[in-house]
């Protein structure tokens, strides 16, 4: 009834190509933005800022860039964590040296340096291949957390070895440090979330979308139509990791404010990214924001109703969320490969012609 | 340099260039095993040149020696007058080569527009950065392609099917789109490896009807492997014949047919 | 012999014995992907619940007892025995195998025919769940498991090497009871595949699944076989580190140094997991050894990864593999 397709002729390969090639759609994608930039700001506060919109924005930055590798150009990555982690010290290193230079540029810097590190680990890939590479990428996982845990100059010789973010501030507002507010946090990632989430859209859909996939598919006919494995992976590698160092940072900056490189950064880490990926759908930008949505809502509804409702004991309810989890994915690898973003789809297919299917 | 400047008009009045591939000598090994013995052929602009041999006989891997997959251990590849040196399969691809596959090799993720405007990857040169902000050149780049696109699924008649995920296709077609997406690259040589293998007559003869229309309209030089008999007397201009890795023969159609080593191969004679 | 060489040998030996349970783990590792073509990433937790079951059977602990008492307010920990070691085995060797099934049943036969990336990540998943599973089962308290192998220094090693070159060498008994039944069951899983019956059929099904399966051999009850193989492999392991280290969490995450050994032994052979898992033993302690100091220490967290990673970019296949030819 109200989720028409008819009517809505293109008229040009422009428009044909589009985003959000559905008019009903693409409203909707104004009303949310209106709703995420208008709207949440001002009435945002500290425990839904904490515990869920900026987890989630960051986590969302951290799977569209593992999305790009995983789902985009099929290179499996259980090195997450530890590229994060590339980007916090980074981020950290660049603001402590350079106070007066804006945050914003830090994080951005953070990513490009977390991009060379990811494409020096990506150079195996040209040689092994699928749970091939995903093994070898967990030794950048364990090299890179020991590199930061044993060499003192990464967290500036403090005592602790743990690294905390200044505060730092963008047009007068602090963003980072104790005294940052709430929305100014949510703004901050959301900014850069939905910039990157923009990009991410056009690397996708265009040509060097179009490699990447065609690697993923079947490498070798890829390479024989005339992509060429080496710069088609390492940009991959590149851009993935440069979400990923950015996500990092501001994982370290913004949210945690001080991090201990095992604990905020372990294999653990690559795993929730991994998982967010793939319940939310591999292979899509959307499918990047429902799996970080979800894994981030999930456990803050659990605890909610098993500690807060029933009163468990909160490492009970850990185990249960572990075994949801588990479940989860073997759930979805089994009856949906493609994620909550097919479901989605799905249910918009039958929207379509609703209510009259035939 | 070889003399490029010869050439001939068939009998049906289509006009057979000079040389414009040719292989000297190759040999090919895997381990131990010859694949390929001391094989010897060209191929002319324009012409439509077959490779037949029982099952085993190496012709798959004479295509990927062609298409750059494989790269023998003896013997030179001469392309358009020049000497190919050792080259990976997408620079091979950038030369105006391109290709189908005996068990098709299509990207099953991706719509089969997508499928087919990866076929254009060679010939298309916008920028990471241009394409992330999808602006200027990426933008117009991608509309003038899909154009192009356009122009080969209205010519081999897949409309309806474009913005279909390859996976669900049906085999008929989808050996159909990866036809497109070969001939999206507009090679100058185009490979096609047993591409009426397992279709039924009418499928078959509408690929035969598009090998030809290929040929025709854009001057396509073609070989083709084929285990069709029929077909092959019929498309091509002139057949390789292998058996065993060697070559035992060359020549028109008719010639090739009058063979005795080839009768010989074909109706299962003992080999000495 | 001078003392540093001394030493090194030493911490070749020790790595040697370490070394042994690496193959363990990768053994089951091994037999999985012969028989499946799955990489089976819970083979850790696997090993990590095995010890888990074994020892809550031996204590009597009461299972799910945190959860049933959270949900109806009782307060039940332990049924009050303690039962005989070898009766604990052979009870949670019945509960690996009851696993086996269950995964079987619920997970692999849903999985037939997705690539193998997929059934990859879906054993990330069982993981997940093994380990929640398994805590919320026993608790997940670290836990000390003793099944009565002899423990401690080797005094008679200890003795000899002090009598010949002036430095007692420390071994661990356990370490040597370790070695010998790694050494055992290997032996005992090569005869079992060439000689038996169901041996045979694994072999067959490792070779080509279509073809096993047109001669009647069910596919269905040779991947039981093979996890509840994997699974008692699973429990040896479980019970050597346990004994060693007590029954925790990062259990699970020493066996993923099984990873790596495979990598360098490649997938799909024995001996090769054995061999790789003694490089890889040996490898990372004699590095911790000369270079850890020099660079800060416990290199041990990811020597294996970079050796294996390093390895494989100039041998894809492994030290045993054949070579890949690619096909279109």
């Amino acid at each position: 009834m109200f989720y028409r397709e008819a009517g809505d002729f293109k008229t040009s390969y422009a428009d044909d190509s589009q985003t959000f090639p559905i008019r009903f759609d693409r409203l909707r994608y104004y009303a949310v933005v209106a709703v995420a930039f208008g709207v949440i700001p001002f009435v945002i506060n500290d425990y839904w800022a904490n515990a869920v919109f900026v987890p989630f924005l960051i986590y969302a930055i951290a799977a569209i860039g593992l999305n790009i590798l995983t789902g985009y150009c099929g290179q499996v990555s259980l090195g997450t964590g530890g590229f994060m982690a590339v980007g916090a010290y980074a981020c950290y290193k660049l603001m402590t040296a350079f106070p007066e230079v804006s945050i914003l540029i830090h994080v951005l810097l953070a990513g490009g340096i977390t991009a060379m590190v990811g494409v020096l680990f990506g150079l195996p890939s040209l040689r092994i291949k699928g749970f091939y590479l995903a093994v070898a990428t967990l030794a950048a996982q364990f090299f890179l957390v020991w590199l930061f845990n044993k060499v003192p100059w990464f967290y500036n010789y403090s005592a602790s070895g743990q690294i905390s973010a200044p505060e730092r501030t963008i047009l007068g507002h602090p963003v980072t440090g104790a005294a940052t507010t709430a929305s100014a946090k949510y703004l901050f990632c959301l900014v850069i979330l939905f910039a990157l989430a923009w990009l991410a859209r056009n690397l996708t859909r265009g040509t060097v979308g179009r490699k990447w996939m065609a690697i993923r598919d079947m490498d070798i006919a890829a390479e024989i139509i005339g992509v060429n494995p080496l710069t088609t992976k390492l940009s991959a590698f590149a851009i993935s990791s440069f979400y990923i160092g950015v996500a990092g940072a501001l994982f370290f900056a913004v949210y945690l404010g001080a991090a201990e490189v095992g604990e905020a950064f372990g294999i653990q880490k690559s795993f929730l990214i991994l998982f967010m990926i793939i319940i939310g759908g591999l292979g899509s930008i959307f499918g990047s924001f429902a799996g970080a949505a979800f894994m981030v809502l999930m456990p803050v509804l659990l605890k909610n109703i098993l500690v807060g409702q029933f009163g468990w004991a909160t490492d009970l309810a850990a185990h249960v969320e572990l075994m949801i989890v588990g479940a989860l994915i073997v759930i979805f690898l089994i009856a949906e490969p493609h994620g909550m973003a097919q479901l989605w789809r799905l249910a918009k297919e039958k929207l379509r012609l609703w209510p009259f299917p035939h | 340099m070889k003399d490029m400047t010869e050439g001939y008009t068939t009998a049906d009045g289509r006009r057979i260039g000079p040389v414009l591939m040719e292989m000297k000598n190759i040999t090919l090994r895997f381990g131990g095993v010859k694949a390929i013995t001391d094989i010897s052929f060209d191929i002319r602009e324009g012409e439509i040149r077959a490779i037949i041999g029982p099952n085993g006989a190496g012709k798959s891997s004479m295509l990927n020696v062609i298409s750059g997959f494989y790269v023998p251990q003896e013997g030179e590849v001469w392309f358009k007058g020049y000497r190919r040196g050792p080259m990976r399969p997408y620079q091979v691809a950038r030369l105006g080569i391109s290709r189908t596959f005996q068990n098709i090799a299509l990207f099953d993720g991706m719509s089969v527009l997508d499928n087919i405007m990866t076929g254009r990857l060679t010939l298309m040169k916008s920028g990471l950065l241009n394409q992330a902000l999808w602006w200027g050149r990426a933008e117009r780049e991608e509309t003038e392609h899909r154009e192009k696109v356009e122009k080969i699924i209205d010519f081999l008649e897949i409309q309806a099917i474009r913005k279909t995920p390859v996976g669900r296709l049906p085999y008929g077609l989808k050996k159909r789109v990866e036809l497109a997406r070969a001939l999206a690259a507009e090679p100058k040589l185009l490979l096609l490896d047993e591409p009426m293998a397992g279709m039924n007559v009418e499928e078959k003869e509408d690929m035969s009807r598009f090998i030809l229309d290929v040929n025709d309209e854009f001057g396509t030089t073609i070989v083709l492997i084929e285990h069709d008999m029929g077909v092959v007397m019929d498309l091509s201009d002139r057949v390789v014949v292998m058996d065993y890795g060697k070559k035992i023969g060359d020549g028109t159609p008719d010639e090739v047919r009058s063979n005795p080593d080839v009768i010989n191969a074909y109706l299962g004679v003992a080999h000495d | 012999m001078p003392d540093q060489l001394l030493y090194a040998t030493e911490a070749a030996l020790n790595g040697l014995m370490a070394g042994v349970l690496y193959s363990l783990v990768a053994l089951g590792f091994v037999l999985i992907f012969k028989a499946s073509g799955i990489f089976n990433y819970a083979q850790g937790v696997l090993a990590l619940f095995a010890a888990l079951t074994l020892v809550g059977f031996q204590n009597g602990q009461v299972p799910f007892a945190h959860l049933i008492n959270a949900v109806f307010g009782t307060d039940l920990h332990h049924f009050g025995w303690q039962l005989p070691a070898l009766v604990a085995i052979v009870l949670t060797a019945g509960v690996m195998v009851a696993l086996a099934i269950v995964i079987e049943r619920y997970v692999l036969k849903h999985l037939v025919n997705q690539p193998p990336i997929i059934l990859f990540m879906a054993t990330i998943g069982m993981a997940y769940f093994l380990e929640g599973f398994g805590d919320i089962m026993w608790g997940a308290d670290i836990k000390k498991l003793d099944v009565g192998l002899p423990q401690g220094l080797n005094e008679t090693i200890d003795a000899v090497t002090f009598e010949a070159f002036g430095y007692g060498f420390f071994i661990d008994n356990l370490d040597i009871v370790a070695s010998v039944v790694a050494a055992l069951l290997v032996i005992s899983l090569t005869l079992f595949s060439q000689y038996s019956k169901q041996g045979r059929a694994l072999r067959a099904v490792a070779d080509d699944h279509q073809a096993a399966l047109s001669v009647g051999i069910s596919l269905r009850f040779i991947w039981v076989l093979v996890w509840s193989i994997a699974g008692f492999v699973a429990l040896v392991a479980g019970i050597m580190w346990g004994s060693k280290s007590g029954v925790q969490f990062s259990l699970s995450l020493i066996a993923l140094k099984a990873l790596p050994v495979l990598m360098l032994g490649g997938f799909t052979s024995i001996p090769g997991a054995i061999v790789g898992g003694l490089i890889i033993g040996m490898g990372e302690k004699l590095f911790e050894f000369f270079i850890g100091p020099m660079i800060g220490g416990a290199t041990e967290n990811w020597f294996a990864y970079v050796l294996a990673l390093l390895f494989l970019v100039f041998r894809p296949q492994g030290l045993f593999g054949e070579k890949i030819i690619e096909r279109v």
